[in-house]
């Protein structure tokens, strides 16, 4: 028996897929803010820091990249509140993973990019006599963004596919739209075909977009 | 606490066992179809490059998760049913496959022109071009992405819990489902994933330290 396509019902509920294309953006942007500021603040505190503080980070961004993601989501919403007493919504959990997650990726990548700042760079922020704060703030850091800049675009449009966890412990984003749509309309093909082609729609806008950003502040080679 | 988590540990290996399984047949099937797709994006006629392209393309934009659903949901409507197990581990083996032809792709990119045209030169054919020339140099440039890759499976066979298989993941949600266990449980299984995971990437590296002396 042949399966008649029939899109009907799709645009009837496609709100539920468009605020979640929306929601899983939003989820994305936020933890990939926060995981940089982790990523920034651990990889600058790395390369200077003492074997205990080393050891320690590497710990996490070992533990992190070792670990299914569903797992960490599930450890952070349904294992954490039963230990500490805090309340927090799926949502807000989500993104508590997902920043963390980001923050190990990105730790790793910074690191290697500040190793990546030209040594002649530094020697010459201190010959025209910045401080250590002021060398890290307008030489280290600006240079090093620049180099790390494909990394993070890379890392961002990974990000917004693995939102796609989020809809495990019902997030409202748009894989748990698709799954609504399925269960209540049984209209499974057609629902992964549209969300399919947001996902690779949008996934290559922001490639799109990002490469150019990337090409403005290209480092100088 | 304890006596309840011992209690559970015979399933919980179970689900293990599950886990790996998933793993090694996602990890061994993608690699075959990978490299044959690969050598077809490589070296295929216009149309197959296109379509491995596009395959390839498609597959890594969207998330592992839909994949997964499109397969399990979808296939019935187009007439084929698969028992869960083997709709999970298609679509895994799919997300997989599309890695590995990108791998095989910059692996037999990176090695340069003249050693193909030498190899023709001297009257190779195609396929012994391919088996004794390009495939034995370009192998060191695939394989440590590659073993990194593997990881990645691991990881990703845990999504298979959402079908209803009882792996490892599955395995801890039942198990927190009947003792209410819930962290040392989740902790439990992050270290046993944790421990297959980072073995693996400890091989890798000292595959990639081992490969490192062939330079060019």
């Amino acid at each position: 028996m042949g399966y008649a396509l029939n899109f009907n019902l799709i645009w009837r509920h496609f709100d539920k897929l468009w605020g979640g294309l929306l929601l899983s953006l939003e989820l994305a942007m936020i933890s990939i803010a926060i995981g940089t500021v982790i990523g920034l603040v651990l990889a600058v505190w790395y390369v200077s820091a003492g074997r205990v503080v080393r050891a320690i980070i590497a710990a996490y961004v070992e533990f992190i990249r070792n670990v299914p993601l569903i797992l960490l989501v599930y450890l952070v919403f349904y294992g954490l509140p039963t230990v500490i007493d805090l309340a927090y919504n799926a949502q807000t959990s989500f993104v508590a993973t997902l920043s963390l997650y980001s923050g190990a990726y990105l730790v790793e990548v910074f690191r290697s990019g500040l190793e990546a700042v030209p040594r002649g760079q530094l020697d010459a922020g201190k010959a025209i006599g910045l401080t250590p704060w002021q060398r890290l703030i307008h030489v280290r850091l600006p240079t090093m963004l620049r180099i790390t800049l494909p990394a993070l675009s890379n890392t961002f449009i990974s990000l917004f596919k693995d939102t796609s966890i989020a809809s495990v412990i019902s997030v409202p984003e748009l894989t748990f739209g698709a799954q609504w749509i399925n269960f209540n309309t049984f209209r499974i093909v057609e629902v992964y075909l549209v969300t399919t082609a947001m996902y690779l729609v949008t996934g290559y806008i922001l490639l799109f977009g990002l490469r150019l950003i990337e090409r403005r502040f290209r480092a100088a080679r | 606490m304890l006596g309840q988590i011992l209690y559970a540990v015979p399933f919980l290996a179970q689900g293990f066992a599950i886990t790996l399984w998933v793993s090694l047949l996602v990890v061994v099937l993608s690699l075959i179809a990978g490299v044959a797709l690969g050598v077809g994006l490589v070296y295929g006629p216009a149309p197959l490059r296109w379509a491995v392209r596009i395959f390839s393309d498609t597959i890594r934009g969207i998330p592992i998760l839909v994949l997964m659903f499109f397969v399990y949901y979808g296939l019935p409507a187009a007439g084929l049913h698969l028992q869960s197990f083997w709709a999970a581990v298609l679509a895994l083996t799919l997300f997989k496959t599309a890695q590995v032809v990108e791998y095989v792709r910059g692996a037999v990119g990176s090695i340069p022109k003249g050693q193909s045209e030498a190899a023709m030169a001297i009257g190779l054919t195609f396929r012994q071009r391919l088996t004794s020339v390009i495939f034995p140099q370009a192998f060191r440039r695939f394989l440590p992405p590659w073993i990194n890759g593997v990881t990645d499976a691991v990881k990703g066979s845990a999504l298979v819990s959402l079908l209803g298989i009882t792996d490892l993941m599955q395995a801890i949600n039942q198990v927190i489902g009947r003792t209410y266990e819930a962290m040392p449980l989740y902790i439990l299984g992050a270290l046993i994933y944790f421990a297959v995971n980072y073995a693996l990437s400890y091989a890798s590296r000292r595959l990639e330290r081992r490969f490192a002396f062939i330079r060019d």
